[in-house]
């Protein structure tokens, strides 16, 4: 099944310097297997094109079962500089929770 | 096996004022940290002090004590903050008046001073110091004589000198969030300065305190499902000579502390997990174990460390020009197009008057179709209403003042349903930069001062 991200992880973001932080973590040890098979980079770097403008790396986080994303270039100057509404990536945890990644049935829950 | 509890009251600059009364009366309590300063406030405070040498310091600290000094010298609850800012000095002259009103005697403050390097930074750039900004590589020369504010984080060591002295109270300027839970830890447990793993473990800690509620609910993805976010607990750890501790809250109080909304939190603003570096060590977050050891406990494990870096971070800050944001709300049919004839009425009047932004120095945003996150969530095809933001930013104060006066104009000259400007025209703001940068530590460490005094 086609599904977005957040029916099998959670999310939080915010500033690092001029780009932004994305932590991930999947609810299960399936389902961390499929954030590493297919949120990667280059999909990250996609999903989030209208925003990131600089090279996206990744971290592996496996004891959280989380991967670590930084988004260089994404706050439009930083802090205090930007002119953007969200100038402190606090909302790109949100986004990349919309991602769609392909899950067997058996690992969706009720209601996330 | 001794456990000491370390609170965190204030999470930054503007947090919940009641937050820290409510966390300290709410249940048992050792320690209780207080942060006050964002990248930037210190450089709010370098122009209050200039203004009256008096200031300089977070004033709604001074608030705080007045509520519960007498609470705390009863249950010898410590308070460690950064709240002294520029002007630890001062802010402690004031704590010891607000203990003479109250009638509270033998209250012991720490100062902690060294951090604040701006009056040493043309000697230490004559001495062949660059401060190389870390993101750039560029060298701080260009903005030395616009910095507004020069100061290294400080690790826990000076304020474990000054708990060791007995302070009540301990003030510092710039110094890390995590540090203020890590020096307990190594005061009550006698922690050597080469025991990486458990000064990482403290650092942890002190990392997920750090945001306040943000570990006990607050911010937490399944948002749906936390009760009572009114009320939220701000943060307590329990913390135990081992290294181990357990992320928890004050009985009674809304919010939740599950595995989930612990990893959030030891995931925010991370950069390499596995350096994650302080003044004080290199903690390795790949490390960490959670485990739900009970309902709003969470016992965190395992964590290792290695040695502190020879560097110190050095946050400096210099004027960097202005900016103004404003705003209308357009309701209507064709709400999103109306908005967006709105701006480019905004954008032609200027030109017409001689005032051009070049595109990256000004900003058109529709709030409500998507400005935050553009094509990443669903946009209605016609909403109601939305939020037409406009910014720039420039050098002349004057260009943007004349921005400012291009906006309230369109209720009578715009199209139709524009509304929501009572704001008043936006005045042009102080653009203050943010420029990180490293420093061989011994340089600040040399200067380091800790003075513990009574009232």
């Amino acid at each position: 099944m086609k599904v977005p991200l957040h029916r099998i992880a959670h999310a939080r973001s915010g500033d690092k310097g001029d780009g932004s932080n994305v932590g991930l973590i999947a609810y299960s040890e399936e389902g961390y297997d499929i954030l590493l098979q297919q949120v990667t980079v280059d999909r990250v770097r996609e999903h989030f094109a209208t925003v990131c403008h600089g090279k996206v790396e990744r971290f592996e986080v496996p004891n959280l079962k989380a991967l670590n994303f930084l988004l260089h270039d994404s706050l439009g100057g930083g802090g205090t500089e930007s002119l953007k509404i969200d100038a402190q990536g606090k909302t790109h945890g949100q986004g990349l929770l919309q991602m769609i990644v392909e899950v067997p049935e058996s690992l969706l829950n009720e209601e996330t | 096996m001794k456990t000491i509890r370390i609170g965190n009251g204030q999470g930054f600059w503007g947090d919940n004022v009641d937050a820290p009364v409510e966390l300290l009366r709410g249940g048992p309590l050792d320690y209780l940290g207080m942060d006050y300063l964002a990248e930037v406030t210190l450089s709010i405070m370098m122009r209050q002090k200039l203004r009256n040498p008096e200031l300089g310091y977070a004033t709604d600290f001074i608030g705080f004590i007045r509520r519960v000094l007498p609470e705390l010298k009863e249950r010898n609850v410590r308070v460690l903050s950064n709240a002294g800012g520029l002007n630890p000095l001062a802010c402690r002259e004031k704590i010891f008046e607000v203990a003479r009103e109250l009638g509270v005697e033998g209250v012991r403050v720490g100062v902690v001073e060294g951090d604040d390097i701006l009056a040493r930074l043309p000697q230490l750039m004559a001495e062949g110091h660059r401060l190389e900004n870390m993101d750039s590589g560029e060298p701080i020369a260009a903005h030395a004589a616009h910095a507004t504010s020069v100061n290294a984080y400080l690790g826990a060591r000076p304020v474990v000198e000054a708990l060791d002295q007995g302070a009540l109270i301990i003030l510092c300027g710039r110094i890390t969030d995590t540090a203020l839970a890590l020096a307990p830890m190594i005061h009550e447990f006698g922690w050597g300065e080469e025991e990486w793993d458990l000064l990482a473990s403290g650092t942890i800690a002190g990392h997920i305190l750090e945001c306040g509620p943000q570990c006990t609910g607050g911010n937490f993805s399944r948002w749906w499902e936390v009760p009572d976010l009114w009320n939220v607990g701000y943060p307590v750890v329990e913390a135990s000579a081992d290294g181990t501790f357990v992320v928890t809250k004050q009985p009674g109080t809304g919010g939740m502390v599950t595995v989930d909304t612990v990893a959030e939190q030891l995931l925010y603003e991370m950069g390499n997990p596995r350096e994650y570096i302080t003044p004080d060590v290199t903690a390795d977050f790949s490390t960490a174990q959670l485990a739900q050891e009970g309902k709003d406990r969470v016992a965190v494990s395992g964590i290792r460390g290695g040695p502190r870096t020879p560097f110190l971070k050095i946050s400096a800050s210099y004027l960097a020009g202005y900016k103004a944001s404003g705003e209308i709300t357009i309701c209507g049919p064709r709400a999103v197009e109306k908005a967006h004839l709105s701006a480019e009425i905004v954008w032609k009047r200027l030109e017409r008057a001689g005032i051009v932004f070049a595109e990256e120095n000004r900003s058109t945003e529709v709030l409500g179709v998507g400005a935050c996150l553009p094509g990443l969530l669903a946009a209605p095809e016609e909403p109601p209403e939305v939020v037409l933001r406009l910014g720039v930013r420039d050098p002349d104060p004057k260009r943007v003042e004349r921005f400012g006066k291009e906006i309230a104009p369109l209720v009578t000259a715009g199209p139709p349903g524009v509304t929501g400007f009572a704001q008043g025209r936006p005045k042009p703001q102080k653009v203050v930069a943010y420029w990180p940068a490293l420093m061989d530590r011994r340089v600040v460490e040399d200067h380091l001062q800790v003075s513990v005094e009574e009232a």
